[in-house]
């Protein structure tokens, strides 16, 4: 072909026009998605801060360091004390047995730790009031014994593991089945024992997924609010957690003892968020 | 890590199972209460705290809990520890009377059918009243448009319902039908029914919809005292309704807990001037002669009905008006 009688395809002035149309449409695409982005979510996150601040740092320290405020705070990290280690133990062994054994039922188990996913908080909350409340069976028998289930911690506490129990094991049932038993397998037969097998084999591949699932359970556990406030009993400086305490000190009319509150919870979630990051950069084959 | 969690779990044992001994002497007591009294109580606690060392010479601590009043009668059945509560619905403490927590004649335990202090539906409007508005009648003008919460899930709005039927009623010489067609109207008015009362404010004030704000009259002068008295005007219509308050000592509950003795002093001391000074200072009105008089100013004359008087018993209210099918769902479904 002779140089220079014909433009190369790139050149071309279809293709040139082609590309510019493209970019134009990627940056408008872009653009489009980062100002919904900042409008559904930055806008609202910014403005918590911006309300909280509003009447300065004093009088947003003065709102944070409120006996109530604080109680609430302590007793939504003393619940996720409480929950989390149980959820994860409880991860753990769910998706080892679905995952490592074949048994009837198992199908049930898999689509039973599921539910709390798709049943309303409040439904949870109303039916654990229902199992445990004075009138059941179960609560006035505790009754007797001078033992309270509901409107206390241990209330709080049972409804938060109850939406909260999915998370671990659902991280860890598609790695546990993608990584299969051969390691495990060949651990026991060179003599290693169930534990060690669990410690030095099975833990070491699932360690991210399962601080991933604990990390969201955490999440789920300190935001809970509809499946905790039926169970509260909403007392004051006792059965207040942090969402709760939002709520009331909205309702007082205290907007800005509200907002300095949220601010503890959006911390909590932007932690959640960073921690998450932080795994996925280190382990970029999850998600 | 491991010596936290193991901490954690010993409080939990402790604050659940560890639950103090019955019949001791009790060291704090609850007081299970409606939504927005937090204020009154938060102002009336210290005081009785205080009155209950000097007149007994013991220390007393007191819990508050705030919810809606039927949500919460219905906790307490549920096993909530309440020693008493003080609700804003008679009906409320009445099912806890029915199921054998507090006592049947509760209503006659103490002065004034058990409400140490009442208030009534009156109207908020924006600065000046720009829509002129009066009476009960301007509420159904077609230019006006009003927000209060949804009677089917607020006892604040019912007795607006309440309140504007019994009105209707009046007018109309008893006529049922007339009374019907007046609450439609004022149903057809409505901008925005929000669940609750608090909800309706702030869609009032906040979100700046609607030209009338029906609630208790308390609550209307404390939303002018939160967000300005210049900005927002009281109208009190010529007739309302009697909202009482009602008290009550959950007896199965304090005599459990040893605590009767407190909680009647409790009570007690909301019907004291002490009490009914504080009481009055929150805009509700109050049946204490002398406190009456020295607030004679702050309460515009109104003729209060009563629901008794109207619709015969709450009871008979809710079945006729409240119920699936009853006359609130046939002019709210007529709108």
């Amino acid at each position: 072909m002779a140089s220079g009688t014909l433009p190369s395809v790139a050149e071309h002035p279809q293709v040139t026009a082609f590309k510019r149309r493209q970019k134009v449409k990627r940056g408008a695409l872009v653009l489009i998605a980062l100002a919904f982005s900042a409008l559904v979510m930055g806008v609202p996150v910014a403005a918590i801060f911006a309300r909280a601040f509003q009447e300065g740092v004093a009088v947003y320290w003065t709102n944070i360091v409120e006996p109530d405020t604080l109680y609430a705070i302590w007793l939504t990290v003393l619940t996720a004390l409480i929950v989390l280690p149980i959820n994860i133990v409880y991860g753990v062994a769910v998706a080892w047995l679905i995952t490592r054994y074949r048994f009837p039922g198992r199908r049930v188990l898999l689509t039973i730790i599921e539910l709390p996913f798709s049943i309303s908080p409040i439904v949870a909350g109303l039916c654990y009031l229902l199992i445990y409340g004075g009138t059941s069976v179960i609560g006035s028998w505790a009754d007797e014994w001078n033992i309270q289930l509901m409107f206390n911690l241990t209330g709080i506490v049972l409804v938060s593991l109850f939406v909260t129990c999915p998370f671990v094991a659902r991280e860890l049932i598609p790695l546990m089945q993608v990584s299969g038993k051969d390691q495990e397998e060949a651990a026991l037969t060179l003599g290693a024992t169930g534990w060690q097998t669990f410690r030095h084999v099975t833990l070491p591949n699932i360690r991210w997924a399962l601080l991933y699932g604990a990390i969201l359970a955490n999440a789920r556990v300190m935001g809970e609010f509809g499946a905790v406030s039926v169970v509260s009993g909403n007392i004051r400086g006792e059965t207040m957690t942090l969402p709760l305490q939002v709520q009331l000190l909205y309702d007082d009319y205290n907007a800005t003892g509200a907002f300095a509150a949220a601010t503890v919870l959006t911390l909590i979630a932007v932690i959640t968020l960073v921690l998450r990051s932080l795994i996925e950069a280190r382990h970029p084959h999850r998600h | 890590m491991k010596k936290i969690v193991l901490a954690a779990f010993g409080a939990a044992l402790l604050l659940g199972a560890g639950a103090p001994a019955r019949a001791e002497e009790p060291t704090e007591i609850l007081n299970v209460s409606y939504d927005i009294a937090r204020e009154l109580y938060a102002t009336i606690n210290p005081k009785f705290i205080e009155h209950w060392k000097e007149t007994s010479g013991k220390e007393i601590d007191i819990k508050q809990s705030h919810a809606g009043s039927s949500k919460q009668a219905r906790a307490i059945m549920q096993g909530l520890k309440a020693d008493l509560v003080t609700f804003n619905q008679v009906l409320d403490v009445q099912i806890l009377a029915d199921k054998g927590f507090v006592s049947e004649n509760w209503q006659k335990d103490l002065p004034n059918n058990a409400s140490p202090y009442y208030s009534l539906p009156a109207f908020l409007v924006r600065k000046d009243n720009p829509k002129d508005i009066k009476d009960w009648d301007d509420l159904v003008r077609e230019d006006v448009k009003l927000v209060f919460p949804n009677p089917k899930t607020s006892g604040n709005a019912r007795y607006t319902y309440l309140a504007a039927y019994a009105y209707a009623l009046e007018k109309n010489g008893g006529d049922d039908e007339a009374a019907r067609e007046f609450v439609g109207k004022l149903l057809k008015n409505v901008a925005v029914f929000d669940t609750g009362g608090r909800g309706s404010t702030t869609t009032f004030v906040e979100r700046e919809i609607g030209d009338v704000l029906i609630t208790f009259e308390a609550e209307v002068e404390n939303i002018r005292t939160q967000y300005g008295k210049d900005d927002y005007q009281r109208v009190v219509p010529s007739v309302s309704l009697l909202a009482e308050f009602p008290v009550a000592v959950v007896e199965k509950v304090a005599k459990q807990r040893g605590s009767l003795d407190v909680s009647k002093a409790y009570l007690d001391y909301l019907y004291s001037k002490e009490g009914q000074e504080i009481i009055v200072s929150f805009n509700n009105r109050v049946h204490n002669e002398e406190v009456k008089a020295a607030n004679a100013d702050r309460f515009p004359d109104v003729r209060l009905v009563t629901v008794e008087d109207v619709f015969g018993s709450w009871a008979e209210a809710k079945e006729t008006h409240f119920s699936d099918g009853g006359v609130l769902d046939q002019v709210f479904n007529a709108r």
